[in-house]
Order: structure tokens, then C-alpha cells, then sequence
């Protein structure tokens, strides 16, 4: 499964809360290590894609963070004024303040303009090959097809002009799964797994881009192996001062703590079936264990991908 | 807990439910934002009475399903008699639930507020039209509160808890309404529509349109500029309307539940959201912690019985009786038994350190325990309910 880290562009994304940036982070990393030049971009404004470096904050100009590692925050402003510079060759760069600011507004309101500002900077990266890989941290799944599928509305939408032209070759970076993928992360929990499924569905019907693979992030540990299990239910019956005496210390609050744990894995190892089950055929699933003693921070980013490391064969 | 000698502040969601007419469930997303607005109005409705409407964005099917909610769309259904039966309860009012549909809201306010026939009809065909309402940044978040403005405007109800849809950002909703208002008044907007000939004449609008023109095409402005032409018509009625929805969010009667669980992110959101109510002199009604972990793992004394165990299982497994079976295999249930009790231990300390921090702010705090079972139906919501309800 090492290839995965061969494409160029990749697109982690997943519902709110199942640790999508970390994963995008220790993805990055992980890549980083292999010896490939990475790019890690951030989309969204309010992102904390610096704090899983313990870095100063990212900018939209990408600053090295790790060895081989460089991280980077969109900023559709900056990428039209990069944009106008090298494609137009306007010689505006100056005074464009307050027209980019007018832009800004068109483009809040003209559908696909910010979207194609994002993916057509992450695309010109890929395309100026200044980097092995770029991942980007991108929005969560309800918005993710919207952006992704940009350039083919915007080609649908604008019947002339630039922008337009811009979008064949985006395209023909989107559409190669060769070069560029989804990573979708999911937490083993009901609303996650729903929307990995219906994300997989909507990618295929709506985008040109291939998935790449799922994160199945926060695993819990299995406790118990084969004929082990009766054995606890055993312990669970013997009073309260032959466990304690024996443990040297109060028994109950453990044995009924291994309760909680072995019945939160087993709801969540149903809803891991049924992610395996439904996902396409041949679709690779990382496993990525629940982190106890740090989840967030550089640490939790070196173990997350040391984690993605081991499932992909490295 | 003397709360009757206690007037103010409110001491817990009942009597916060039973305050106030409107709760805007919010927080970022995954936290059981959805799940916790419809327990807190099961709850109402069971132990209050009266109407209570939970009015939901994209809840999970097995939580549609527990309120008996099958299709999508804005119709409220109520949810049947026997549901509380079943769980055992006899309710005192009646429970209802709907889902927001975004397209549908859209559509139904164009209608409300086109001023002709002929506008109406050219705004919902209007091939901009779609894409703005499905993507404009704002406009799920705007739909809802509008909504929310619609049906307590209805008079059908006696309560309102209302789920907000998952947003980059918390405070997007709060501040939809305004910008809506702002967007529908801007000068751009109307500049741009201004009819395109006289707007060429414009020599400060030239270079816009001289770049615009080369970037985008002229006739892609085109279209932009009929569609904001055409919106333009229920001007006045959409800048009332918004004005109103920022009214209603402000009144007293509304109330707003921030929901989290201890995980940093959603954690840092929420006190983020908390400021921005503050800021905005919104009212803070309730903090509501989800999948909090159970104090069982800071039990006196349990953490060095477990590392005992995982230290020592072969001892502890010699001192325990026989019969529990082999005993290499007693020690290795002995051992994994210790290890996941450290492990969870280890987060439930991080989580105790954190909800002091935020029990010291004044509003009610509310934890709820990890459920380890999904939700299925009214029994299990009402059950989290009494959780967060006194």
C-alpha cells in the first residue's frame, strides 16, 4: 500500500471531529520522513494545522516546518493576486487591494470562484512539481465535493474568459488517479461511517477525482482474545474483597471500566463492519489506534504517523 | 439542592426549558449537538408539556428513525403516542420533530417575498440560482435561523430547540442574518446592477471590469449581475426578514446550549462560541459535555491497583480462586484489564482538569457520560435527557 504516498495531490477530509487535521498532519510527516519534498496545506482560515507542528502560524506563503516538510494556509486572496502575477501577467499587483477585495465579494457570491482559487493553487503546485507530494487538510465532507468539483462547474458556468481555460488542465490533474486522491477519515461511530459511504458515492457521481483510501482513526484496542472473555465474566462475579485483596487495592471500578471499554469497542467494531463492508471493493483502510496519552500536539502527529507508517508497509 | 430558594440564575435545563420559548442547540460538529437538542426536547415535552418542535439539520437515521422522522423536508410530524409508551413514559405534551431542507427553505422564501409572478419564476430558474442557494458560504446558516423565525412566528408551539448546522465556524449562524441584511444593502450589489451599459461609462468601475471581463467572461458577469438584479426585487422584504431573525435571537425568550465533549478542538470551538455569545450579549443558557468519561476511572486508589495488575498478573491471578481457570490465562485477562483501565485513566484525569475549568463559568453545566450503545430510540434520547436535565 505504499504507494499512496507515490500520488501527488492528496485531499484528507472526513466529518468535524474525527481528527481529519491530524491525520492530514501525520500524513504529511509520515511522507516528509520518506524522503519526499511535502507541501501540507491548510484550507480552512480558522485552522490550527500549526499547532500539530508546535510551529508559529502558517501562512499562504509555504514555510519549511520539519525537514523536507513545508506547511502553507490558503488564502484565496493571495491566490488571486499569485494567479493575476503569473498568469495574466497583469502589472496590478500593486493596486489590487480594493479590487481584490471587490472580488472577493463576487466571488462569495459567484458559485466555484473561491473553490477554484483553492484546488487551482494546490493543482499549479503540483504542477510546477516544486513538491514530491502536497497534502492538503481540506474542509469537512459535506463541503469537500463543492470544491472539488469546481473546475467542471466553472467550466459549465463560464462560457468564456480565463478562468475557463484554467480549468483543462486542472482537470487533467484532478482526474488522474495516478497523481491525485481523497483520503477520507472516519471515526468508528455511526454519523462518520454514513457520511465516509455517502462521501464515496458523491465523489464518484459528482467529481473527477479518485479515493485514495480511508482512515479508520481512533480504533479502540480489542481486550481480549479467544476464550479470555469468559474468564472476565468469571472475575466479574467474585465478590468485591477476594478481588481486592488480591489487587491489592479496589477492583471494581477496573473490572467495570474493561465493561465500558470491551462494549465501546464492540458498537464501534459494528460500525467498522459496516464501513468495510460498503466501501468499494479493493478500497485500502488504514487503521489508526485511539491515542490515550496525547491527542493533539507534535507528539500525537509523530505517532499518528509512525500508525499510517506501519499499515502502509513502510 | 435548595433551588427553590434560588430565583436566579437558573439552576438547571428544566427550569431553563421551561423559561424560555426558543434553545438553539449549538457547537462544532460530531459532538452530539443533534442528539442532545432532541433529548432536551423529549424531556420538555414528557416532564413541561405543551408543543415542543425539535427542528433538526442532518440528524443520523437511527435518530430520525427514534423520532420517527422517515422522509426529509420541513413538514413537522409529530412523533406518535406510542413512542412514549414505549418507552414507559406518558408524556405531558406532545413532541414534534422536522428536518430543515435547505432547498426547499430557499425556494419557499423567493415565493414569500418575490414581488410578481413573473420575478418568482425567473429567480427559481435561474441557473445561478441553485448554486448560490446550495453553496453561498452563508446560506445554509441563514435558511435555518430563518426557519426558526418562521415557526415561533407560527404561534405552534410553545418551545423551539433548534439543532445548527455544521459550520466551519460556530458563529457563522449567529451572524448569517446580519450579513444578509449587509449583502442585500451593499453598494457593490447595487452597483453591479446597475444596467451594464451605463455601468461601462463608469471610469472608476473600469479596471474592475476590465479584469473581472478577462477572468471570468462577460457573459458569466452577465448572469451574475441578472441574478443579483432579480434578487434585488424583495430587497426590502429579505432585510426585514433578516433584521427580524437577529431580533429573535436576541430576545429574551431565546436561549442558547453549547454542546462539546472534552476533545481540544470541539473544546476550543466552544469556548470560542461562549465569547462570541458574551460578545454579542446573547444568552448562554447551558454548557452540555457529551461522551464525558465516568468517574470510575479516578476511583481512590484503582490506578495502582491496575498497574498491580499489570505489574504483577501472575501474583494477583495465584491470589484469586482456582476455578476462574487456567491461570496464564487469568494473568493475561489481569494484565489487559489494568492496562485499558490506565489508558482511559490517564484521559479521564486530562478531562476531570478540564471541566473545572469550565464549571467556572456561572451557566449550567451538564455532563454526560460516554453512552456505549448508539441511540435507536425515544427511551435511550429521554434516558441521556434525564442525564442533563436536573
Amino acid at each position: 500500500m505504499t504507494d499512496l504516498l507515490d500520488r501527488r495531490l492528496l485531499f484528507v477530509t472526513g466529518k468535524g471531529g474525527v481528527g481529519k487535521t491530524t491525520i492530514a498532519a501525520g500524513l504529511a510527516l509520515l511522507a516528509a520522513q520518506q524522503g519526499k519534498r511535502t507541501l501540507v496545506a491548510e484550507i480552512d482560515a480558522k485552522g490550527n494545522l500549526a499547532d500539530f507542528y508546535e510551529t508559529g502560524p502558517t501562512a499562504f506563503r509555504p514555510r519549511e516546518v520539519a525537514p523536507n516538510l513545508f506547511a502553507m494556509s490558503m488564502d484565496t486572496e493571495e491566490s488571486l493576486k499569485e494567479y493575476l502575477s503569473l498568469q495574466l501577467r497583469l502589472p496590478l499587483v500593486a493596486k489590487i487591494g480594493p479590487l481584490a477585495r471587490t472580488f472577493d465579494f463576487v466571488a462569495n457570491a459567484a458559485p466555484g470562484v473561491k473553490e477554484i482559487l483553492t484546488v487551482g493553487k494546490l493543482c499549479w503546485e503540483v504542477k510546477e512539481r516544486a513538491y514530491d507530494l502536497v497534502v492538503v487538510d481540506a474542509v469537512a465532507t459535506g463541503h469537500i465535493t463543492g470544491q472539488l468539483a469546481a473546475p467542471t462547474a466553472i467550466k459549465e458556468l463560464v462560457q468564456v474568459g480565463l478562468v475557463r481555460e484554467q480549468t483543462g488542465w486542472m482537470l487533467d490533474i484532478l482526474g488522474d488517479p495516478d497523481q491525485t486522491g481523497v483520503v477520507i477519515v472516519a471515526a468508528p461511530e455511526e454519523m462518520p461511517v454514513n457520511e465516509t459511504l455517502e462521501l464515496v458515492d458523491r465523489l464518484a457521481d459528482e467529481t473527477v477525482v479518485d479515493l485514495a483510501a480511508v482512515v479508520a482513526n481512533r480504533v479502540l484496542p480489542e481486550l481480549f482474545g479467544r476464550g479470555e472473555e469468559e474468564v472476565f465474566e468469571r472475575l466479574l462475579e467474585l465478590p468485591d474483597d477476594v478481588l481486592d485483596e488480591a489487587a491489592g487495592g479496589p477492583a471494581r471500578p477496573i473490572l467495570e471500566g474493561a465493561q465500558m471499554a470491551v462494549s465501546l469497542r464492540r458498537t464501534r467494531s459494528a460500525h467498522l463492519a459496516r464501513l468495510r463492508d460498503e466501501l468499494p471493493p479493493g478500497t485500502p483502510i488504514l487503521y489508526v489506534p485511539y491515542l490515550f496519552q496525547r491527542s493533539h500536539g507534535a507528539r500525537a502527529t509523530a505517532q499518528v504517523a509512525a500508525h499510517l507508517g506501519e499499515e502502509l508497509g513502510f | 439542592m435548595p433551588r427553590r430558594s434560588a430565583p436566579a440564575p437558573v439552576g438547571s435545563l428544566e427550569e431553563l426549558l421551561a423559561t424560555r420559548e426558543i434553545v438553539v442547540s449549538c457547537g462544532s460538529g460530531g459532538v452530539g449537538k443533534t442528539t442532545t437538542a432532541a433529548a432536551a426536547a423529549a424531556m420538555a415535552a414528557t416532564h413541561l408539556g405543551g408543543k415542543v418542535l425539535v427542528l433538526t439539520v442532518d440528524p443520523a437515521r437511527r435518530l430520525a428513525n427514534a423520532l420517527g422522522l422517515e422522509a426529509f423536508g420541513n413538514v413537522e410530524t409529530q412523533v406518535p403516542a406510542r413512542a412514549f409508551t414505549e418507552a414507559g413514559r406518558e408524556p405531558r405534551g406532545e413532541l414534534w420533530a422536522a428536518m430543515l431542507d435547505t432547498k426547499q427553505s430557499w425556494d419557499d422564501l423567493v415565493r414569500a417575498h418575490a414581488p410578481d409572478e413573473a420575478t418568482r419564476d425567473a429567480i427559481l430558474s435561474n441557473p445561478l440560482y441553485q448554486n448560490i442557494t446550495g453553496r453561498f458560504v452563508q446560506s445554509h446558516d441563514y435558511i435555518a435561523m430563518e426557519r426558526l423565525y418562521e415557526l415561533h412566528a407560527s404561534g405552534r408551539y410553545d418551545l423551539i430547540v433548534v439543532d445548527t448546522p455544521p459550520t466551519r465556524n460556530a458563529i457563522d449562524f449567529l451572524e448569517a442574518p446580519e450579513r444578509m441584511a449587509e449583502f442585500f444593502s451593499s453598494r457593490l450589489l447595487r452597483w453591479l446592477t446597475v444596467p451594464a451599459r451605463s455601468r461601462v461609462l463608469t471610469m472608476a468601475s473600469k479596471p474592475f471590469y476590465t479584469v473581472a471581463d478577462r477572468i471570468l467572461g462577460s457573459k458569466f458577469l452577465e448572469d451574475i449581475a441578472e441574478f443579483f438584479l432579480l434578487f434585488q426585487t424583495m430587497y426590502d422584504g429579505f432585510v426585514e426578514r433578516a433584521k427580524a431573525v437577529t431580533r429573535l435571537l436576541e430576545d429574551s425568550r431565546t436561549t442558547f446550549v453549547v454542546v462539546s465533549t472534552l476533545e481540544s478542538a470541539p473544546l476550543a470551538e466552544a469556548e470560542f462560541f461562549i465569547d462570541a455569545l458574551k460578545e454579542r450579549r446573547l444568552h448562554l443558557g447551558a454548557v452540555v459535555l457529551n461522551k464525558v468519561l465516568p468517574d470510575l476511572f479516578l476511583a481512590d486508589g484503582a490506578a495502582a491497583a491496575a498497574q498491580r495488575l499489570t505489574k504483577a498478573p501472575e501474583e494477583v491471578a495465584a491470589a484469586l480462586p482456582a476455578e476462574l481457570g487456567d491461570p496464564a490465562q487469568v494473568a493475561r485477562v489481569l494484565r489487559e484489564v489494568g492496562e485499558s483501565y490506565l489508558n482511559f485513566q490517564v484521559v479521564a484525569t486530562r478531562e476531570a482538569a478540564t471541566r473545572r475549568e469550565i464549571a467556572a463559568a456561572p451557566e449550567v453545566v451538564a455532563a454526560v457520560p460516554y453512552f456505549t450503545g448508539d441511540i435507536t430510540d425515544l427511551g435511550g434520547l429521554l434516558e441521556l435527557g434525564e442525564r442533563i436535565w436536573r
